[in-house]
């Protein structure tokens, strides 16, 4: 098992390393410049602005520089278009408010997503069943960038119960709203695959057999059908948690919660490569460790599988 | 007896409070009854880049650097000039100016403001070392030797700003420019702390650093968040401080920040959602409002090697200008008060006088059948027609103004393939020249008409549409000298619209929504510069 997850961790590093130079060429590649401004920037200026940022090097230096900064110091270096921050520090302000809420959303998800999903096929077929159905359905095509507005004309405007945006620290009053919009789908997802696979369990021959010994109903479920219904789940949580935590542009957008969500956006907009090199290569190692987990996780789960 | 004897009693308490005490309940001036809570919330836009008034460059960062730095010269709630860290200014030939800086100007951490710190501060604007966006500003204000300064031909300290004591400034201009002191109003020529940009370099502005001298000081603030600047105590006019805190939200989406406003959670947002004011103000008559906007909406025409040579022939700009119904555009596509523009030049540009250009005194009729006869007389038309390409940033207004320009354009034999770019894309486009017409707008740098009108000229940076025009050189190069400019400033309107330089579309208007109780809003300053040392919180009835 270790070798395997060492294994793994080692080919992470070509594939974040090809990550980074496919990113900066993209990057590259895009017409515009960070320092294009309406007004004209006078040259000498400009020139100085290239050297400062290290866009006077030939592109494969630039690559090259940037590597070693990143391996040796872990420095993503300065933003281009925050002159007053550099990407780590934008990364340490906005990346603790978006783990906050996208595991506090995580939690929801899992707990009532799971919940809701596992009871109604239990209860298969009956109008608790039709009402889990309904509203995870509801949930699912209802988008995030739908139900925000909508939260926050209904608990902002008409009720006044909750204030409409910001974080102020990562108060409680400041983390319901952002966190019910964020959860919203992925408990829909969770939802409607524990359902589908707890079915499929509930229907297989060694639950019937357990029936048949004559084990409490609730035996059953806990005991004998709830680990294998929720394999498909947790393959599904990988990525979901991983999508949470890395923040979501709607989410920060409409909250103002200072995520780093929208700085896929912005930064991309801004052409402020180094935010956009930054927060690429956080997604992009974050993604490759859930992953990691969630077979890590699977091998625990299930005894058929082995590394 | 005992009444009156009470009475007097709490009277005299109640002046031996003293004046402060009083001041909390009405107005020192106006005597209106003041609110208790004197804060001041208010949605930025989107985080800015930097409130380092050298560096700044949008219009987000502006607005704080206004409430945390004092120039040498601010502005009243109607725009003209007041007396700022200066006290007093004169110039015998407009070219040389004398700044006296008053005596009690501090910086948040106790210094005397100084003659020096400004000589930094301009000098550091013009340092390509400081790599400022905005260091071309530096250069329209005539210092001698900024732009030799700029392109590093020069050292900084022989830009032509001078410590001549502590308290006396001096500048000296490469030409005469009777407006200079209305420039040193904008953020880039605020005084900044040498010592603090020393000790901490790029981190200064961090509110644990920075050291400021305007009314406020910066307290807190995190990105894409928030930020909080409190009152100076040490700022010279600080007993006339009203307001004690300000705090900016950056909430990037227009319609989210709205619901915000309505549910009271701050005083004032501008860029409202696109098409939203007409149902505002009938709604909200005390809360929407709409003024002049120094800013004009144009489109650029192509009139390069790279431009459709149609483009060359003033007949058919000026065909093209004509077909543009201005009115549809601003009462059925805007809706918000903006005027129809036929000249270059915001009409609201201080002593400006906006000239009788002709074509904006006929009926739209008349304006349209002289189109098809130029367009004829030109050897295009329905069976010689055009394709044009048109480029616009994104933006819901834009596509739509886009649209609807391109159907009027239509009864010329023009067709007009429409494409729209992102923001820094559509910057190198334009920039390149690579359009035939171009979506455009230019906002003021100062309230005078040069700011419009150099755009045109033959070399300045920003002629995207390579309009050029010997006449219209030679006279923005002589109205720099005139002591009464304006009749020269008509005069070149005039010729922009024989030639149709650009199509002028219209004029901008600031739509915002403010609280009914904060006062003393400046909407009479077309800038849209706003002082939250002058506003006030009345009590709600």
């Amino acid at each position: 098992m270790s070798v395997y997850i060492l294994k793994r961790l080692l080919v992470a590093i070509p594939v974040l390393l090809i990550l980074i130079v496919f990113t900066f060429v993209l990057m590259y590649a895009a017409p515009g410049s960070p320092f294009a401004s309406e007004r004209g920037v006078p040259p000498a200026v400009l020139a100085n602005l290239q050297a400062q940022y290290g866009l006077d090097q030939p592109f494969h230096m630039q690559i090259w520089r940037y590597i070693v900064a990143l391996v040796t110091e872990f420095d993503f270096g300065p933003s281009f278009i925050y002159r007053d921050q550099d990407v780590n520090s934008l990364i340490a302000q906005g990346f603790p408010v978006t783990l906050t809420y996208g595991f506090w959303s995580f939690l929801v998800a899992v707990i009532v997503g799971g919940a809701l999903g596992i009871l109604a096929a239990v209860r298969h077929n009956t109008w608790l069943d039709y009402l889990a159905v309904g509203i995870s359905i509801g949930a699912q095509v209802l988008p995030n960038f739908v139900l925000a507005p909508i939260l926050v004309l209904t608990f902002t405007l008409w009720l006044g119960w909750l204030p409409g945006g910001g974080w102020q620290g990562g108060q409680w009053q400041f983390v319901i709203l952002p966190v019910i919009a964020l959860s919203t789908s992925y408990m829909a997802s969770i939802a409607r695959i524990a359902r589908a696979s707890m079915l499929e369990v509930l229907t297989s021959n060694y639950i019937r057999t357990a029936r048949a010994k004559g084990l409490s109903a609730r035996r059953v479920i806990l005991r004998h059908a709830l680990k294998p219904a929720l394999l498909p789940v947790i393959s599904y949580l990988g990525p979901a948690f991983v999508g949470m935590i890395t923040g979501s542009v709607v989410i920060d957008i409409y909250f103002s919660t200072g995520g780093i969500g929208q700085f896929f956006v912005a930064s991309a907009l801004n052409r402020d490569y180094g935010v956009m090199m930054g927060i690429t290569i956080l997604l992009g190692a974050l993604t490759i460790f859930f992953n990691l987990l969630v077979d890590v996780l699977y091998a625990w789960i299930d005894p058929k599988i082995r590394y | 007896m005992i009444t009156h004897r009470l009475l007097a009693g709490s009277a005299l308490a109640a002046l031996a409070l003293g004046p402060a005490a009083w001041a909390q309940d009405t107005h020192p001036v106006t005597g209106e009854p003041l609110a208790a809570d004197q804060t001041f919330q208010y949605r930025m836009l989107d985080q800015f880049p930097s409130i380092d008034p050298q560096l700044i460059e949008e219009t987000v960062g502006g607005h704080l650097a206004r409430q945390l730095f004092e120039g040498l010269l601010t502005q009243n709630a109607d725009g003209t000039l007041r007396e700022g860290v200066a006290e007093a200014w004169s110039s015998e030939d407009n070219q040389t100016w004398t700044f006296t800086l008053r005596e009690d100007a501090r910086w948040s951490n106790g210094d005397p403001v100084t003659a020096q710190d400004f000589v930094f501060a301009w000098q550091r604007a013009a340092d390509p070392g400081t790599a400022s966006e905005y260091a071309w500003y530096v250069e329209l204000s005539q210092i001698t030797n900024a732009a030799a300064v700029i392109a590093g031909e020069a050292e900084p300290s022989e830009l032509g700003v001078r410590a001549v004591d502590e308290r006396t400034l001096e500048v000296t201009l490469a030409q005469p420019l009777p407006y200079f002191p209305q420039m040193t109003v904008h953020y880039t020529f605020m005084p900044t702390h040498q010592p603090t940009i020393e000790a901490h370099s790029a981190a200064w502005t961090n509110p644990d650093n920075i050291v400021s001298n305007g009314a406020y000081v910066l307290e807190d603030m995190a990105v894409n968040e928030f930020i909080r600047l409190g009152q100076n105590p040490e700022y010279w006019g600080a007993e006339d401080v009203i307001i004690t805190e300000i705090t900016g939200y950056v909430i990037n989406d227009a319609n989210q920040a709205l619901t915000r406003f309505q549910a009271g959670e701050f005083d004032m947002m501008d860029d409202l959602p696109a098409g939203s004011y007409p149902r505002l103000e009938a709604e909200m008559p005390d809360v929407a409002h709409s003024v002049p906007r120094l800013c004009s909406y144009y489109y650029t025409v192509n009139q390069s090697e790279s431009g459709h040579e149609a483009l060359q022939d003033a007949r058919v700009r000026t065909a093209l200008s004509y077909m543009i119904n201005r009115d549809v555009i601003t009462d059925q596509v805007l809706k918000a008060g903006q005027a129809p523009a036929y000249s270059f030049t915001h009409w609201a540009t201080a002593d400006f006088e906006l000239p009788e250009i002709e074509y904006s005194l006929w009926s739209q009729e008349e304006r349209m059948e002289k189109a098809m006869a130029l367009m004829q007389e030109a050897g295009y038309g329905p069976d010689n027609p055009i394709e044009l390409d048109l480029i616009y940033n994104t933006s819901e207004n834009h596509k739509q103004i886009a649209t609807v320009i391109s159907q009027m354009w239509r009864p010329l034999g023009v067709t007009t393939k429409l494409s729209n770019f992102e923001w820094q894309s559509y910057l190198e486009i334009r920039g390149n020249q690579n359009f035939d017409i171009a979506r455009s707008a230019w906002c003021g740098d100062y309230n005078e008409a040069s700011t419009f009108l150099d755009l045109l000229t033959t070399r300045n940076a920003n002629n995207d549409g390579k309009y050029s025009n010997p006449e219209v050189d030679r006279l923005m190069a002589e109205s720099v000298t005139m002591s009464d400019p304006q009749p020269t400033y008509s005069q070149v309107e005039q010729i922009l619209a024989e030639d149709m330089a650009i199509l002028p579309i219209y004029h901008y208007t600031q739509n915002f929504v403010l609280d009914p109780t904060i006062r003393n809003w400046p909407t009479e300053n077309v800038e849209n510069n706003w002082y939250v040392r002058d506003i006030y919180r009345v009590a709600a009835d």
